[in-house]
C-alpha cells in the first residue's frame, strides 16, 4: 500500500512535467494536442541519441553519478534534448497547426493532432525499430528503505522525483515573476487584448511550445529512466497527462502539477484492488470522476 | 475467376459496413462539428452487444440469449447509443475538448475492459458461439456471402437515406446553424446541448449498426477489432471523402479502404523480408500523413459539403413594387 503511493507519487512527477506543457499549449491555442505525448518519446529519443554522442566523444562522462544509473553523458543529454524538442515542437506547429490556425480550421486541429501523433510515432518505430531500448544497460537496485512495511525505491526515481519538483519550482518563478509570465497569461486571457497591449502573440506561442517541448522532453526521459523506451511510449502516456490536466483544470500549471501526482497515484493504487490490466483505463475513470463532480478540475475555470 | 470474384464480394462487404461507420461519422462531425475520439468504442459496442445478444450459451462468458438476430442487432445498436448518451450528457455541455478527450478514453477503457473482463466478453480469446442467421438455409460459402453483401448494402442504403432526409429537414438545418454559430442559434430559443447530444447518440447508434454487421460478418469479434487503428481510418475516410457530405463519407470509405489493402498487399509483398515488421508502421505513417495532407491542402475533402440555403429570402418590398 505505502509501496503504491510512493510509485505513485513517482510516475507522478514525469506526469506532471507532460501535463503542464499540454495543458499549456490547450490553454493557449485551445485545442486539444493528442500529439503532445509524443513530443515526450521524441524527447526520450534524442536524449538516447545524445547521451550516445556525448559517451563517445567524451568518454569520461560516462562514468556514473553515485548511486544513479544517470551519467554526466545523460544529463547533458537531457540539456540538449529539451532544446531539440522544444525547437521541434515550434517546427511542427509552423508546418502543421500554425497553417491551420490561420486558416481558421480550429477544430480540425485536433484531427491534424491526432495525424501527427501517428506520424511521428509510427517514424520513431521506423528509425529506432520496434524493440525497447534502455539508457543503462546495467539494472539498477531497488534501495530497500524499510523492512515492514516494504518499501523499496531506486535511486533514479528520487532523482526524478526531485528534478521535476526542482523544473516546476523554477516555471513557477518563471510565470509569476517576470514580464514573460505576465504576458503569457495575457494572450491566455484574451489573446486581442494582449496584443493591443504590445505583447508580441507569434512570439509567445512559440514560446509555449518550447516550454512545453522542453517539459516533455525531460517528462519522456524520466519515464525511459523508470521503465523503457519504446516507440509507443506516447500511446501510454497520451490518457494519463490529458487526465491529469482535466484533474487540475485546463490552463491551471499548478492544477497539472497537482493533477499529474493524483492521476499517478490513482493508478498505482488501484493495483491493490484491480488486477493490473486494468491499470490503462484508471484515468479514463478519473477524466468522468471530475466531469461529474467538478467539470471545470480543480483550478480550472469555465470558459466557453 | 470465382476467386476474384469472391474476393471482390469480401472487400465490397467490409467497405459497405465501414462505409456505415463513416456515415455515423459524418453526422456527429461533418453536420453538427462534434469530435468523436473514439470511433472504435461505438463500433465496438455494436459488435459485442450483437453477438452477446444473438450467441448461443456460453459457459465462459456473459451471453447465449440466442435472441432473434434482429432483436440482437438492435440491441448492440442500443448499447453504442446508451454509451453515447452517457459520455454526450457529461461532455456536451462544456468546452469541445472535453468530448474528444473523453471519447478518446472511452475508446482506451472499452478495450481495456474487453480484452480483461473474461466474465463479461471472453477476454482476450473474444466472443464465440455467435451462429450467422440464416446459416442453415445459405451454407457457408459464396452464396451466403453474396446474400450478406446484399444485406449490408440495404443497410448502407437506407442509413444513407435515412441521413441525407435528417440533414435536409429543419433538424439538420439546426445542426449546422449550431455548428456555425452557437450562440445565434441560442439566440432564436434552440437549446444546442440537447440537439448535440441528439446528434451525438444518433451518429452512435449508426457506428453500433456497423459494428453489429462487421460482428455478424464475422461471427466473432475480439479485442483485436477494438483497436485505434480502425477510428483513425474511419476518419481518413470521412476527412479524405468530404466531410459533410454523405456522398463523400461513403466514397472517402470505398477510396481509403481500397488504399489500405492495396498499400497493405503491395508492402507484404515487394518489401524485403526484414522489413516485413515495419509495414504496419509504413501504414500508419501513410494514414497520419493522409490525415494531415488533406487537412492542409484540401480540408473540404474531395466531394466538398454542398452550401445550401435553406430558404431564399422574400424579395425586398421595394423590388416587388411596393
Amino acid at each position: 500500500m505505502i509501496q503504491n503511493l510512493i510509485d505513485g507519487v513517482l510516475t507522478g512527477a514525469y506526469l506532471s512535467l507532460g501535463a503542464i506543457g499540454l495543458t499549456l499549449v490547450m490553454h493557449i491555442l485551445r485545442f486539444a494536442n493528442f500529439s503532445h505525448a509524443e513530443l515526450l518519446s521524441l524527447g526520450a529519443y534524442a536524449a538516447l541519441v545524445c547521451d550516445a554522442l556525448v559517451s563517445a566523444l567524451v568518454p569520461v562522462f560516462a562514468a556514473k553519478l553515485g548511486p544513479l544509473s544517470l551519467t554526466w553523458a545523460l544529463t547533458a543529454a537531457i540539456a540538449a534534448s529539451m532544446v531539440l524538442t522544444g525547437v521541434s515542437a515550434v517546427l511542427i506547429d509552423r508546418l502543421v497547426f500554425k497553417r491551420l490556425r490561420d486558416k481558421g480550421q480550429e477544430l480540425s486541429m485536433v484531427f491534424a493532432s491526432f495525424g501527427m501523433a501517428l506520424v511521428i510515432r509510427n517514424l520513431i518505430g521506423l528509425i529506432f525499430g520496434l524493440s525497447p531500448q534502455l539508457y543503462s544497460k546495467d539494472i539498477a537496485f531497488a534501495v530497500l528503505l524499510s523492512q515492514d512495511p516494504l518499501i523499496l525505491v531506486k535511486p533514479d526515481q528520487v532523482f526524478v522525483l526531485i528534478a521535476a519538483l526542482v523544473l516546476m519550482m523554477i516555471l513557477h518563478l518563471v510565470l509569476s515573476r517576470t514580464t514573460f509570465g505576465y504576458s503569457l497569461r495575457a494572450v491566455a486571457e484574451n489573446p486581442a487584448l494582449a496584443q493591443v497591449n504590445g505583447v508580441n502573440l507569434s512570439r509567445t506561442i512559440m514560446a509555449v511550445w518550447v516550454i512545453g517541448g522542453g517539459l516533455a522532453a525531460v517528462a519522456g526521459v524520466f519515464y525511459g529512466l523508470s521503465h523503457q523506451i519504446i516507440p509507443v511510449m506516447g500511446r501510454d502516456l497520451v490518457l494519463p497527462i490529458f487526465a491529469a490536466a482535466i484533474v487540475g483544470g485546463i490552463g491551471s500549471v499548478y492544477g497539472a502539477v497537482l493533477g499529474g501526482f493524483v492521476v499517478g497515484i490513482a493508478g498505482n493504487l488501484a493495483l491493490v484492488i484491480l488486477p493490473s490490466g486494468y491499470t490503462p483505463s484508471v484515468p479514463f475513470l478519473l477524466i468522468l470522476a471530475v466531469l461529474i463532480i467538478r467539470p471545470y478540475g480543480l483550478f480550472g475555470e469555465a470558459r466557453a | 475467376m470465382i476467386g476474384v470474384v469472391s474476393y471482390l464480394v469480401f472487400f465490397a462487404t467490409t467497405a459497405s459496413i465501414l462505409a456505415i461507420a463513416v456515415l455515423g461519422l459524418n453526422l456527429q462531425w461533418g453536420n453538427t462539428g462534434l469530435f468523436n475520439g473514439g470511433v472504435v468504442a461505438f463500433f465496438g459496442a455494436g459488435a459485442y452487444g450483437t453477438l452477446i445478444l444473438g450467441g448461443m450459451p456460453q459457459g465462459a462468458h456473459l451471453g447465449g440469449f440466442a435472441l432473434f438476430y434482429p432483436l440482437a442487432l438492435l440491441g448492440g445498436m442500443a448499447l453504442a447509443g446508451l454509451m453515447a448518451w452517457i459520455v454526450g450528457l457529461l461532455t456536451l455541455r462544456l468546452r469541445h475538448d472535453y468530448l474528444a478527450i473523453a471519447t478518446f478514453g472511452v475508446a482506451v477503457a472499452f478495450e481495456n475492459l474487453v480484452r480483461n473482463a473474461e466474465w463479461l466478453a471472453g477476454g482476450a480469446k473474444g466472443v464465440r458461439g455467435f451462429e450467422r442467421p440464416l446459416r442453415a438455409m445459405l451454407g457457408d460459402g459464396f452464396l451466403y456471402n453474396l446474400c450478406f453483401l446484399a444485406v449490408v448494402l440495404l443497410a448502407l442504403v437506407a442509413t444513407y437515406l435515412f441521413l441525407e432526409r435528417l440533414v435536409a429537414s429543419p433538424f439538420g438545418r439546426l445542426l449546422r446553424a449550431i455548428r456555425e454559430d452557437e450562440e445565434a442559434a441560442q439566440s432564436l430559443g434552440k437549446s444546442p446541448a440537447g440537439v448535440r447530444l441528439t446528434a451525438f447518440v444518433t451518429g452512435s447508434v449508426i457506428l453500433g449498426l456497423s459494428g453489429g454487421l462487421y460482428g455478424t460478418f464475422y461471427a466473432f469479434v475480439s479485442p483485436q477489432d477494438v483497436l485505434p487503428t480502425l477510428t483513425f481510418q474511419i476518419w481518413a475516410m470521412l476527412i479524405v471523402g468530404g466531410s459533410g457530405n454523405n456522398r463523400g463519407a461513403v466514397f472517402g470509405a470505398f477510396l481509403i479502404w481500397g488504399a489500405w489493402t492495396a498499400s497493405g498487399w503491395a508492402l507484404s509483398r515487394f518489401a524485403p523480408v526484414e522489413a516485413q515488421l515495419y509495414t504496419g508502421s509504413v501504414q500508419f505513417v501513410l494514414i497520419g500523413a493522409v490525415i494531415v495532407g488533406m487537412l492542409l491542402w484540401r480540408p473540404r475533402g474531395l466531394l466538398p459539403e454542398r452550401l445550401v440555403v435553406s430558404q431564399r429570402g422574400k424579395t425586398p418590398l421595394a423590388k416587388q413594387g411596393v
